[in-house]
């Protein structure tokens, strides 16, 4: 493990730690040597453009995605490896909706990694306990029994949380969980992911869109391609980074080469 | 009377063997083609059905049932598909669309070179349930029982996969592998279905069935019993239908399951 933690701070506990990570997605650079440290227990929120790659920064914190070089540990290990329990909430353009699952049946596929094969046939009223418990904190018990394709966005997205807290995972990573999600239920959704991070859980929500929620995160990271900025919404929501971030930047990208990278750790 | 009618055809043992049969991918189809229908993959059914003919004509010239010449053809293809939806960016139905016409056509060629009289064409296609022997019907029970344990048994795995692929890798399925077991478990049943419906109307009895459940029942477990409930009647009544109107079991079957979708749309449009 290295020495120093890309947050710079001696001892720090960060639970994801990202040291100058490039990826290349369709002979492409998507993403130039990005570092970042996140801490356990706090609620991030990864915004930028779309297209700025922050749906391959996801798909390479759990392990989804190669890195052309740099590296990325969670609790110390790379993600493929990690024991770390990780829920993963893909854009819903990533689900196939065809399955007519009740809401129900979605959170209690939270189990399926851990569950024995019997648990299939037979589930124990642990299951189902946990199963009711992870509905309503995310209260959404009362709509158990509708189907998830009926659902509207924010209930969507809650189902899914409920299913990452069946499955016990300590960090959820919540894909565009915003859009489609009209204003009142964004704010809902937001006091669900607070409750849940003041319980411990660390949570990155990446949003391309820069209405009032983003100020509302504990930290934001601001990608588009690298990272414009990473802090404090209230330090880093400048007039300057905003031009920044939504500016071309096509003039980047000068060091790496797509293909060949040199490796410098 | 009635009675009598009901009974009559399983006076025959190879009645009986192909009731056997008939109950088993009666069961077997409709729970495979719940999956089917939702993952959108009938094109690669239709697909394994047809790739497995050189295996079927390679059996029957060597002395074996085509059901054994069948299932280690079907597993092998099955896989190969997997893997060519896995690894090629371009259209996988491009691919598969090749691959399978080649293999029935080399299938074909192998039939008309060997020019026995044994074999015949419309059998293979359409499906003969007087040629069943007792050792079809133990390897169809046999598979049927170990596909439906495992179906069951990774119910819960099988769904996560097939609805949310990336949430069940980082969620730590074997979501790779259990998209394989899905193909091979795929080609077993499309092969055992074979002996009675025939490589031409397997798909039909693979997702009719599934598909007018799943316009009645509102939830996948739910889908998953009423079309096997509908499967074994299409294949019982079918069964009847061609013993007592001397036609082919795959068509009759295919058309009572057919007869059952219409209903079963009929209703929805009743009903909503
Ligand atoms: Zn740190
Ligand atoms: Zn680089
Ligand atoms: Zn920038």
């Amino acid at each position: 493990m290295p020495s120093t933690c890309p947050c710079l701070n001696e001892g720090c506990n960060c639970c994801i730690q990202v040291f100058n990570a490039c990826i290349e997605f369709e002979n492409q650079l998507a993403l130039d040597s990005v570092s970042f440290a996140v801490p356990p227990g706090v609620l991030t929120g990864v915004v930028g453009p779309n297209g700025a790659g922050k749906s391959i920064l996801f798909n390479a914190l759990v392990g989804l995605q190669p890195l052309a070089h740099g590296k990325i540990l969670i609790n110390g290990c790379p993600p493929k490896n990690s024991k770390t329990k990780i829920s993963y909430i893909p854009q819903k353009e990533r689900v196939n909706w065809r399955f007519p699952l009740s809401v129900r049946d979605v959170v209690s596929l939270g189990t399926a990694a851990s569950t024995s094969l019997l648990a299939n046939i037979r589930i124990t009223s642990r299951d189902n306990d946990l199963i009711e418990e992870s509905l309503r904190k995310v209260d959404m018990w009362h709509k158990k029994d509708h189907l998830v394709s009926t659902l509207s966005g924010g209930q969507r997205q809650r189902t899914f949380i409920a299913r990452a807290l069946t499955q016990n995972a300590d960090i959820l990573i919540l894909d565009e969980a915003f859009s489609g999600v009209d204003i009142s239920s964004q704010e809902g959704m937001l006091q669900i992911l607070r409750g849940l991070r003041d319980e411990g859980k660390t949570i990155l929500v990446a949003t391309h869109d820069l209405n009032t929620l983003a100020a509302k995160f504990d930290y934001v990271l601001c990608i588009n391609r690298h990272i414009c900025a990473y802090g404090k919404p209230e330090l880093v929501f400048t007039k300057d980074v905003l031009i920044e971030l939504y500016g071309s930047h096509s003039e980047m990208f000068t060091t790496h080469q797509i293909g060949q990278h040199t490796h410098v750790d | 009377m009635l009675i009598d009618a009901i009974i009559e055809p399983f006076q025959l043992t190879f009645m009986m063997r192909a009731l056997v049969v008939c109950v088993l991918i009666g069961v077997m189809c409709p729970f495979l083609g719940a999956h089917v229908i939702n993952r959108e993959m009938g094109f690669m059914g239709d697909a394994l059905a047809h790739s497995v003919l050189p295996g079927m004509v390679g059996a029957t010239i060597l002395g074996f049932s085509p059901l054994l010449g069948a299932i280690p053809t079907g597993i092998v293809v099955a896989l190969t598909i997997g893997y060519i939806v896995k690894k090629s960016n371009v259209s996988n139905d491009t691919s598969i669309g090749i691959m399978f016409t080649a293999l029935f056509a080399f299938g074909l060629v192998l039939l008309s070179l060997h020019g026995d009289e044994e074999i015949h064409v419309e059998d293979i296609l359409l499906g003969q349930i007087t040629t069943i022997s007792n050792t079809d019907v133990l390897v169809t029970v046999f598979l049927a029982l170990v596909t439906f344990a495992i179906m069951v048994l990774l119910h819960k795995q099988l769904v996560f996969v097939g609805f949310d692929y990336e949430g069940a890798v980082v969620a730590g399925l074997p979501a790779s592998r259990i998209d394989y077991l899905l193909l091979a478990l795929l080609s077993i049943v499309i092969v055992v279905s074979l002996q009675i419906v025939g490589i031409i109307l397997v798909v039909g009895m693979l997702i009719t069935p599934a598909a007018a459940a799943s316009l009645i029942a509102k939830r996948f477990s739910s889908a998953i019993v009423l079309g096997i409930v509908f499967g074994v009647a299409s294949g019982v009544v079918g069964l009847y239908m061609s013993y007592y109107f001397n036609v082919p079991s795959g068509p009759a079957i295919a058309l009572t399951s057919t007869a059952i979708f219409t209903l079963s749309f009929l209703n929805r449009l009743r009903t909503t």
